[in-house]
C-alpha cells in the first residue's frame, strides 16, 4: 500500500524533527524554515516507519500520513 | 502480562501507553494522573497559551475519545502515593489499589519553590494548564512583570509578556541568562535579544525578599536594588517527582535510577521521562534529560523493555525555544563541553557547536534548522572535534 504525507504549515514551526526521523521524506524551505514535502504525492511503503516516526517527532502535530 | 499500570499523565505516560498497545499488549491497560485534565501538552503553556489565549481543549495530547477505543482506562486527580513492590501494587490518593504486573513510572518533574516567596499565593509559577491560564489573566499591558530566574522558560514568559506591552524585569542570578545550560556567547546572545526587544535584563542578581501590598510586590535584591511589581514570576527549574517513591525500596539517585534499557532497580517496573537518569550510551554519560522529545522516545522505550526488548536507550537529546521571532533548537548536550565553535553569529542568526574530549557533543541552532539535522546526526556518529569544525569552515567557503 502506498502512502500520502501532508504538513499543515500554518501548524509547522519549524522544528526539523521530520527532517531527522524521515530525512527521505522532507526538506526544510530555507527562506520560511518551514517543512517541505519531497518526493510527489506517493509514497512507497518501505517509507512507513520513517513517515510514522515523523508523525509522533512533530511537536506542533502538523503531519498527517493518509494510505492511499 | 495481564496488568499493565503506567503512573503519570504526561507526555512519556500517554507514548508509553500508545507504544504498549502497538506492540500488541492486549491486557488491562491503567493510566493514572494527578491533573484534572486529560494528558496535555506543556511546551505551549509558556508560548501559545500566553500569546495567544490558545484554548486549553487543543492542548489534549489525544483526543478524549482515544483512551475508550485504545482500552486505556484513566484515573484522574488521583495522584499516586505509594508503591509497593512486594505485593506489586500501587496506591493512590483516594486509597484506592492497582495490581500490577508491570508498571511504568512517567510522573514527570514538580516545580521548584522559590524559598524567598514562602509559598505566597500571589507568586506565579508555570507548571500546568492552570498556571497559564492563571497567569494570562493578569496580563495587561503597562503592568509591570518581574521574573524570577533566568532560565528557558522564564525568558519565554519574559518574551511573551514584553510582546503584549507589559514592561518586563527578568532577574538571573548567573553571569548571563541559560547560564546553567551554555557559558559564554550563547547566553549573551539571548540578553542582546530581550534587551534589543525593551526587556531589562539583571544579571548576576540574586534574590533577597518579595513582600507583597494591595498594589502588587516589592522585590528586593541582595546587592540594594529595589523593583516593584505587578506580577511576579519564578522560574527556577525543577525537580524529578518522585518523593512518592521514597519508602518503595526503588533505588532513587537524582530521579529514578535506571538500567541503560530503562528498568528500574524493582522486578517489572519500567521508567520514562523527566525522572529517568540513565547512562546514553552515544556520550558515555549518566543523564537525566527533561525535554518534550525524550518523552516521547523514552515512553515508547520503556514499554517495549517491559514487554521484553533489551536494547539500551541511545538518543541525542533534542530542545528548543521561541523567543520574541526566534526559534532555537538545540541537539546534543553541553554538559563539560571544552570546546566551543560559533559559526555563525548575527542578530537573527546564531549556530555553535559544543566538544568534548576530541568529540562533538551538542549544536546550537537559532534560524538554522537544516544545520541541526547535520548535527544530530554528527553527535550520533561521534564525529570528531576537528573534523566537525574542518566541515563547517568547509560550507562557508
Amino acid at each position: 500500500m502506498a502512502f500520502k504525507v501532508t504538513v499543515d504549515l500554518d501548524l509547522c514551526q519549524g522544528y526539523a524533527n521530520c527532517l531527522i526521523e524521515a530525512p527521505a521524506l522532507f526538506d526544510i524551505d530555507d527562506d520560511t524554515n518551514k517543512a517541505i514535502i519531497l518526493g510527489g504525492d506517493e509514497h512507497d511503503e518501505a517509507l512507513r516507519n520513517q513517515a510514522d516516526a515523523s508523525v509522533r517527532g512533530c511537536p506542533a502535530r502538523a503531519i498527517v500520513v493518509e494510505d492511499l | 502480562m495481564d496488568r499493565i499500570v503506567v503512573v503519570g499523565g504526561s507526555l512519556a505516560g500517554v507514548n508509553a501507553a500508545e507504544a504498549l498497545r502497538e506492540h500488541g499488549f492486549n491486557g488491562e491497560l491503567t493510566l493514572v494522573s494527578a491533573e484534572e485534565s486529560l494528558p496535555y501538552d506543556r511546551p505551549p503553556l509558556s508560548k501559545q497559551m500566553l500569546l495567544e489565549d490558545m484554548a486549553p481543549e487543543k492542548l489534549l495530547l489525544k483526543p478524549t475519545d482515544w483512551y475508550e477505543q485504545n482500552g486505556v482506562t484513566v484515573a484522574l486527580a488521583n495522584p499516586a502515593r505509594r508503591l509497593d513492590s512486594a505485593t506489586q501494587r500501587v496506591v493512590l490518593a483516594d486509597d484506592s489499589e492497582l495490581e500490577y504486573d508491570g508498571l511504568v513510572l512517567a510522573t514527570g518533574s514538580s516545580v521548584r519553590e522559590l524559598s524567598v516567596a514562602h509559598g505566597d499565593p500571589r507568586l506565579h509559577v508555570l507548571h500546568s494548564m492552570e498556571d497559564a491560564v492563571r497567569l494570562r489573566a493578569e496580563f495587561a499591558p503597562g503592568k509591570h512583570l518581574v521574573l524570577v530566574g533566568g532560565g528557558f522558560i522564564g525568558l519565554e514568559v519574559a518574551a511573551a509578556a514584553r510582546a503584549q506591552g507589559l514592561d518586563v524585569t527578568v532577574i538571573a542570578r548567573g553571569p548571563a541568562p541559560l547560564s546553567r545550560v551554555f557559558v559564554g556567547d550563547v547566553g549573551q546572545w539571548y540578553q542582546g535579544l530581550h534587551e534589543r526587544n525593551g526587556v531589562d535584563v539583571r544579571c548576576g542578581s540574586a534574590l533577597e525578599a518579595i513582600e507583597w501590598g494591595v498594589d502588587g510586590a516589592v522585590v528586593t535584591l541582595k546587592n540594594g536594588n529595589v523593583i516593584k511589581a505587578d506580577i511576579v514570576v519564578a522560574g527556577v527549574g525543577s525537580t524529578p517527582a518522585v518523593e512518592w517513591l521514597a519508602n518503595s525500596g526503588i533505588e532513587l539517585s537524582n530521579g529514578v535510577a535506571c538500567t541503560p534499557d530503562l528498568k528500574t532497580s524493582l522486578p517489572n517496573v519500567v521508567a520514562a521521562g523527566d525522572i529517568v537518569n540513565w547512562r546514553n550510551p552515544i556520550f558515555g554519560e549518566q543523564m537525566r534529560v527533561e525535554h518534550w522529545t525524550n518523552a516521547v522516545d523514552q515512553g515508547r522505550h520503556a514499554a517495549s523493555t517491559l514487554l521484553g526488548n533489551r536494547d539500551p536507550f541511545a538518543s541525542v537529546p533534542y530542545f528548543w525555544t521561541d523567543q520574541f521571532d526566534t526559534k532555537m533548537r538545540f541537539v546534543g548536550r553541553t554538559t563539560g563541553a571544552d570546546q566551543t565553535n560559533i559559526e555563525t553569529m548575527t542578530d537573527d542568526k546564531l549556530v555553535a557547536t559544543f566538544g568534548r574530549d576530541g568529540v562533538l557533543i551538542g549544536a546550537v541552532c537559532i534560524g538554522s534548522p537544516r544545520q541541526l539535522a547535520k548535527y544530530k546526526v554528527a553527535i550520533q556518529n561521534r564525529t570528531p572535534w576537528d573534523e566537525a569544525v574542518e566541515a563547517s569552515l568547509t560550507a562557508a567557503r
